[in-house]
């Protein structure tokens, strides 16, 4: 039975390894704004691919308003 | 996080639908459109220039994604030419960065308009706008912005303005450049993380023990079983549960006992007898229920913070104050100097909008200053050349100058934020009521371990040492000192929903106290955006009425463009010979008539009797008209609000004005109420204190500016503010105004929440009497404290929940079907 004295050292090895990484975590900052990424990570690549045409308005516009 | 609307999730669940065009308000930023002012471009609709061009800006570097998270996210943006010239000066930006490398450079921004998933979106897309820019992160809570740029690039200059001409103005004050580089502090979420490590390990690990299963070689393993869990009971009992030592112990050597000196004795005493225990092996001991304890204390405490820090209120003058300011060499050349390196003798350059940061004497021939912020006067002072003026005030209209009186920290503002009035009471006049109950469960419970211990000890010494711990183990008032934080949390996250913002949870229960009421009247119960305007003089003619509006457009002035919304003429005829003397009035010749508007002396009358009012008078080549009288307007709801309040409370309004309005508030609101005018700020402070000295509970509503004072000797201040970003530093509460009429449903939401608390404690000294029962018998097994302490915990943090939501449903429904009815 002395087996338990391995399983129990390696479940605790396991845990203080969360542990650290819980500390590294913390220290990096994530948990100091715990709103923010939950609405970053809906964004998708939102770039927008204006039409060339539409571009060319724009300038087109920007032009006359500069002249 | 619950307390924000879900803006993201409701967006995207509508899908992309707000290219909806929208004819009546802005594409950009949501106002209304004056007609005249309308551009369309691009197929949308504009308000003004501004806005067109923060489009502009997102159209072409494809960001048009910004208005599909959030329909017309945007805010205006305001000029900023020479604003952030000192942005130039490279010692006060390392003053401001976070952090400064050859070609990394980070800086956080205040940003106040932050406020929706389109903001988190643009602002973290900023690299696309400017090169140089590698990272920008938002953090939402703070409404801060932290950028890492390559200062070789872009400097820092360039990131304000490109900040501010797509509407989002960071807000640079003082403050930031003092505290630039604090230190966050995270040791609660380590020791709460420590707790639950702790605690979940300690838990799994004594399931042999709760199971008292009879096996040999469980039997032969306990001892080991028993020093892992001590092993991992020690950090939890030193570092996690140090707070509560600290706190116990500085309140005794204060004098209070505080809540935490019974936990703090129960944890410690808990560790002894365990260790006791397990040294002599009388039994598992209690470390199972101790790293529970104080992972659900620290839990409680967490939640605490995290509602607290939305609110972050904690705010001094240096906030309002700007970092730096303009200065004019002996040469004439202008320079960006740090505030505090400016000199007696100084001469300085101050901009439209900006705050007098120091007392001195005005150089330029003429400035309107509006000491709004100082004095509560909304309408601008006039000075002229050799005038003193004081710190605090604001420039409107053009530049001027001024040599300075003083060095900063010696200034009018200064002094004023530090004279006793204004430090808000350092000892806490207030005591929480579980401080109160703690009073008496402290001594109560070393009582009755005390007399368990004497009865026992005649019997069986060894049982006595048991009873004695178990009392002190058992009692340990975790539920108790939960109660307080879960109900008044949950309470303030209700309220600050509806956008009343508390400055903490204390203030509820003052809020649950108070028996007097004191308003405040100029912006408190009147508004400052709708007055009501009437005509008085001889009749005006269509066209004059056109000329007149057509006149007024071009003015900035805040009366002339009450007065240009209010005139249903809407004129747009071309004027000639435009002049506007700053703070009399405007002239111009409009087609064939010369007209003149403004102040009565601007007219060259010199008749003193209509100094009283606020008007604008009106004259026609040289033909005195009339003029148009500024009436207060109330608002809305105010009556209904009065008479509900009447009921319970005693309602007194002071005002600074002269008495002309009484008439119309005496009809306006419930018989006995008392009208106070004439009242000077110090007046209004004195008011209250005869109230408070008459045994009264006094809550002072105000706007925050003029009866800064008054807010501050009442037992709880409350500003109104039309914007929440923009408050006085001496109240506990600021309300949105529009929520004004729901002050009585906050008193009693309040009052609920206290009943919510006393239940509660109810409760969980019901549970207390369980637990001593099993302990002065001494029959306390680790088994039954396990079970019974967080059972204890987490139904009360459920009760206490259900309880103040159901009570804030309950009363809003309440508020809803009144609403229906008037």
């Amino acid at each position: 039975m002395s087996v338990i004295y391995l399983l129990i050292s390696i479940s605790i090895f396991v845990a203080v390894a969360f542990f650290i990484a819980f500390v590294i975590a913390v220290k990096s900052g994530q948990y100091d704004d715990d709103y923010t990424p939950s609405v970053r990570v809906l964004f998708d690549d939102e770039l927008k691919k204006v039409k060339s045409e539409k571009l060319k308005k724009l300038s087109d516009y920007k032009k006359t308003s500069d002249s | 996080m619950s307390y924000f609307t879900p803006y993201s999730f409701k967006s995207f669940a509508l899908g992309k639908t707000s290219k909806v065009m929208d004819t009546q308000n802005c594409f950009h930023c949501g106002l209304d459109i004056v007609a005249e002012a309308e551009i369309i471009f691009d197929e949308k609709t504009f308000c003004c220039n501004g806005c067109k061009t923060v489009y502009e800006i997102f159209s072409l570097n494809d960001l048009t994604s910004y208005y599909d998270f959030e329909k017309s996210p945007g805010a205006t943006p305001q000029e900023s030419k020479n604003k952030y010239d000192f942005l130039e000066n490279v010692a006060i930006v390392s003053k401001l960065l976070e952090f400064e490398e050859d070609s990394t450079a980070i800086i956080s921004l205040n940003i106040p308009h932050i406020h929706c998933s389109s903001c988190i979106w643009i602002l973290e897309n900023l690299q696309r706008l400017q090169r140089g820019i590698s990272i920008s992160q938002v953090n939402f809570i703070d409404k801060k912005v932290r950028i890492t740029y390559n200062p070789k690039e872009v400097s820092l200059s360039k990131i304000v303005h490109l900040l501010n001409s797509i509407g989002y103005e960071p807000y640079i004050s003082l403050e930031n450049y003092e505290t630039s580089r604090q230190k966050v502090d995270r040791s609660l979420t380590y020791k709460l993380g420590v707790a639950f490590f702790c605690f979940g390990n300690i838990m799994l690990l004594s399931f042999p023990e709760y199971f008292e299963v009879k096996e040999f070689w469980l039997d032969n393993y306990k001892p080991f079983f028993r020093w892992l869990i001590f092993m991992l009971a020690l950090p939890s009992f030193f570092y996690s549960a140090s707070g509560y030592y600290v706190s116990a112990y500085k309140s005794i050597k204060s004098g209070m006992l505080n809540i935490d000196i019974p936990i703090a004795l129960g944890i410690i005493v808990m560790f002894i007898r365990s260790l006791v225990d397990i040294l002599f092996d009388y039994g598992p001991g209690f470390f199972d229920s101790l790293a529970s304890l104080v992972f659900f204390m620290l839990l409680g405490k967490m939640f605490q913070i995290k509602t607290y820090s939305f609110l972050s209120f904690e705010r001094d003058f240096k906030s309002y104050f700007p970092v730096a300011v303009t200065r004019i060499n002996a040469n004439d050349c202008e320079e960006s100097v740090a505030i505090y390196d400016v000199q007696k003798g100084d001469r300085l350059l101050i901009r439209n909008q900006e705050l007098i940061p120091v007392d001195g004497i005005l150089i330029s021939e003429k400035a309107a200053i509006d000491y709004s912020f100082v004095t509560g006067e909304a309408i601008p002072i006039n000075k002229n050349s050799g005038d003193k003026i004081f710190a605090g005030g604001k420039q409107i209209g053009k530049i001027i100058e001024m040599e300075v009186l003083f060095s900063v920290s010696q200034s009018y503002l200064t002094q004023l934020w530090s004279n006793d009035v204004f430090q808000k009471k350092v000892k806490q006049k207030h005591k929480s009521i579980t401080d109160q109950i703690s009073r008496y469960f402290t001594p109560i419970l070393l009582l009755i371990a005390f007399v368990g211990f004497s009865y026992w000890i005649f019997r069986d010494t060894n049982t006595a040492f048991n009873v004695f711990t178990a009392v002190l183990i058992v009692a340990c008032p975790c539920a108790l000192a939960l109660t307080a934080p879960f109900t008044l949390g949950n309470v303030l996250r209700i309220l600050g929903k509806q956008n009343m913002y508390l400055k903490n949870a204390l203030v509820i229960e003052q809020f649950a106290q108070v028996d007097t009421l004191v308003f405040d009247k100029t912006g408190t119960i009147t508004t400052n955006e709708k007055s009501n305007i009437f005509y008085e003089g001889k009749p005006l003619s269509e066209t004059n009425l056109i000329r007149i509006s057509s006149l007024l457009r071009a003015s900035n002035h805040p009366l002339s463009r009450m007065l240009y919304d209010f005139l249903p003429q809407k004129g747009k005829i071309k004027i000639q010979d435009f002049k506007e003397l700053t703070g009399q009035g405007i002239q111009a010749k409009v087609e064939d008539d010369f007209i003149k508007i403004g102040s009565i002396l601007f007219l060259g009358n010199t008749q003193k009797s209509m100094l009283l009012q606020t008007a604008i008078h009106i004259q026609i080549n040289n033909e005195y008209y009339g003029k148009y009288v500024f009436k207060n307007q109330y608002r809305e709801g105010l009556a209904e609000l009065f008479k509900s309040l009447k009921n319970n409370y005693q309602i007194k309004v002071l005002s600074g004005d002269n008495a002309g309005e009484k008439e119309a508030l005496e009809q306006l609101l419930p018989q006995g109420t008392e009208l106070i005018f004439n009242q000077k700020p110090e007046q209004k402070l004195e008011f209250i204190k005869q109230l408070q000295d008459a045994g009264k509970n006094v809550m002072m509503v105000g706007d925050g500016l003029n009866d800064a004072g008054a807010l501050a000797q009442s037992n709880v201040g409350i500003s109104i503010s039309e914007n929440v970003n923009i408050f006085s530093p001496a109240c506990d509460a600021i309300l949105e105004a529009s929520q004004f009429k729901k002050l009585h449903y906050f008193l009693r939401l309040s009052n609920k929440s206290m009943l919510v608390i006393k239940m509660s404690f109810g409760l969980s000294l019901l549970y207390n009497i369980v637990g001593l029962a099993f302990a002065v018998t001494g029959n306390l097994e680790p088994l039954v404290a396990a079970i019974i302490m967080p059972l204890s915990t987490i139904t009360i943090v459920g009760f206490v929940t259900i309880m103040s939501n159901y009570y804030a449903r309950k009363l809003g429904v309440r508020i809803k079907k009144l609403e229906v009815r008037s």
